[in-house]
């Protein structure tokens, strides 16, 4: 079931802020020149090494949110509460700072662009961010496959690369997107933005869930489905029925996230017929 | 020498138990490639397979009625979190591996679900290694490796394999499925040993 080894010892680079790009209140994304990094597979991970003045230093993994190209990479950093490292990178770094990382690490739970299954993506929280460099990954090479992302995030408000998702849906067929908010109970779409309403006024296209964009010009991935919709609530089989590709279709499942949210999701997907062998999962946090 | 990253002082939560480049963490992470498999202590095997093919096997109800141990130790897991004085109980593999005969250096730890991890083979050996069926008093969760898991402590814990359902004795090495990946093939955290080459 393994893909082939890495071939190279993986030595330290030095990585040189170029941007930082606010995402949501606590995610920012850091575009980094890192002389000598040799590209990745999307969906692989990097550690950071961190090193004070004194010599103290401290060491965490982040997922790549790029796609491949050498001597760069952006990552996208979730500041957590209390966190050493996550703090630094998503508060204080700024243009021309400097730290090292080493990668790329991870050849499992990584997209081979020769694969010709369908994508289903499953994202909580800052899950999203080595899917999206799967999407952008997806875009660059022209893959003729169809993408699914189903995002799970509490608010539209903590919703990473959002303005890029809705472009990315709109301007490509192949691509289709699902929000799932889950501190919302209901939500509706009014002409500026997501609101939560207890009374949903307009009656639900595609049996409960609000169509974002739905003068469409492109055909959808999915049929009778817009480019991108969304629902209030968690992850569910019915969910799952109503928005993901058929076990049938074979898709490659990548699902990332916190702990809980893959346990449930990676167990939704097995009991709805997805074979465990096609679901590769990524998670971060304590459960 | 290391760049100085302007601006970061660190949390200094130094613990002289805490490996080179290791987190104090108080949760229990999880990480694994798939999906948790479905393993039931009625079907559940296990078995020691020797370099000429020999088996010995266990059941579920065998297994527990094996003399078991209450281990207390740190883990360190190779995505930088370790957890510190951790309580199982487990059945340790010297007492598996009593009156197997073998030449084996190394093992293969084989998982339900398809996983597998390799060890050399005195790393399970003289109260290093145990499958555990415990955590914290209470049976082992499925997402934890349960109903049973390697427990090797002193290795990064990937080689712990959840799910335990063998072990193949080998008198060669040969690459389990992280380690085909880039990961270390001894992986010993106290000489960050974490990828293949370090």
């Amino acid at each position: 079931m393994a893909r082939a080894a890495l071939p190279r010892r993986l030595t330290w680079l030095v990585a040189t802020v170029r941007e930082t790009k606010d995402e949501t209140a606590t995610a920012r994304t850091l575009t980094l020149d890192v002389p000598g990094w040799p590209g990745h597979q999307p969906g692989q991970h990097v550690t950071v090494k961190l090193t004070a003045e004194d010599g103290y230093s401290a060491q965490r993994s982040y997922s790549i949110a790029s796609a491949s190209a050498a001597d760069y990479l952006e990552l996208t950093v979730q500041r957590v509460a209390d966190g050493e490292v996550s703090s630094y990178l998503a508060e204080i770094a700024r243009p021309g700072d400097q730290f090292e990382l080493r990668g790329p690490i991870g050849g499992w739970f990584a997209w081979q662009q020769d694969d010709p299954r369908p994508l289903l993506l499953l994202a909580g929280g800052s899950g999203v961010v080595p899917l999206m460099s799967i999407i952008r990954a997806h875009e660059a090479v022209k893959s003729p496959t169809s993408v699914q992302l189903i995002y799970s995030a509490r608010t539209p408000d903590d919703v990473i690369y959002e303005d890029e998702l809705s472009r990315r849906s709109r301007m490509s067929p192949l691509i289709v997107v699902t929000y799932l908010y889950t501190r919302l109970t209901r939500w509706r779409k009014t002409a500026a933005k997501v609101t939560p309403d207890s009374q949903v006024t307009s009656a639900p296209k595609h049996g409960g869930l609000f169509s974002r964009h739905q003068a469409h010009p492109a055909e959808p991935a999915a049929p009778g489905l817009p480019p991108v919709h969304g629902y209030a609530g968690r992850l569910s089989a019915d969910v799952l029925a109503k928005t993901a590709f058929p076990p049938e279709l074979n898709p490659a499942v990548y699902a990332c996230g916190p702990s809980g949210f893959v346990e449930a999701a990676s167990d939704l997907l097995v009991a709805a017929g997805f074979p465990a062998i096609s679901i590769k999962t990524e998670r971060f946090g304590p459960n | 020498m290391s760049v100085v990253s302007r601006g970061f002082t660190g949390r200094r939560r130094d613990d002289p138990k805490l490996p080179p480049g290791q987190y104090l963490e108080r949760g229990f992470p999880v990480l694994q490639a798939g999906p948790t498999p479905p393993v039931n202590t009625a079907t559940w095997k296990f078995t020691i397979t020797t370099e000429t093919g020999d088996t010995t096997r266990w059941d579920w109800k065998q297994f527990t009625a094996l003399p078991a141990e209450d281990i207390t130790t740190d883990i360190h897991c190779v995505t930088q979190w370790s957890k510190l004085g951790t309580h199982w109980r487990g059945v340790s593999v010297d007492t598996l591996l009593d009156g197997i005969e073998t030449n084996a250096t190394y093992v293969m730890a084989r998982s339900y679900g398809g996983y597998t991890t390799n060890l050399p083979l005195p790393d399970l050996r003289d109260g290093k290694a145990w499958i555990a069926f415990e955590y914290d008093g209470k049976p082992l969760q499925p997402e934890h490796g349960g109903p049973a898991r390697l427990l090797v402590p002193h290795l990064y814990f990937w080689k712990s394999a959840k799910w335990v359902t063998g072990l193949d004795l080998m008198t060669q090495d040969k690459r389990g499925f992280w380690e085909e990946l880039g990961y270390n093939d001894y992986g010993d955290p106290w000489r960050e040993q974490r990828y293949q080459g370090d």
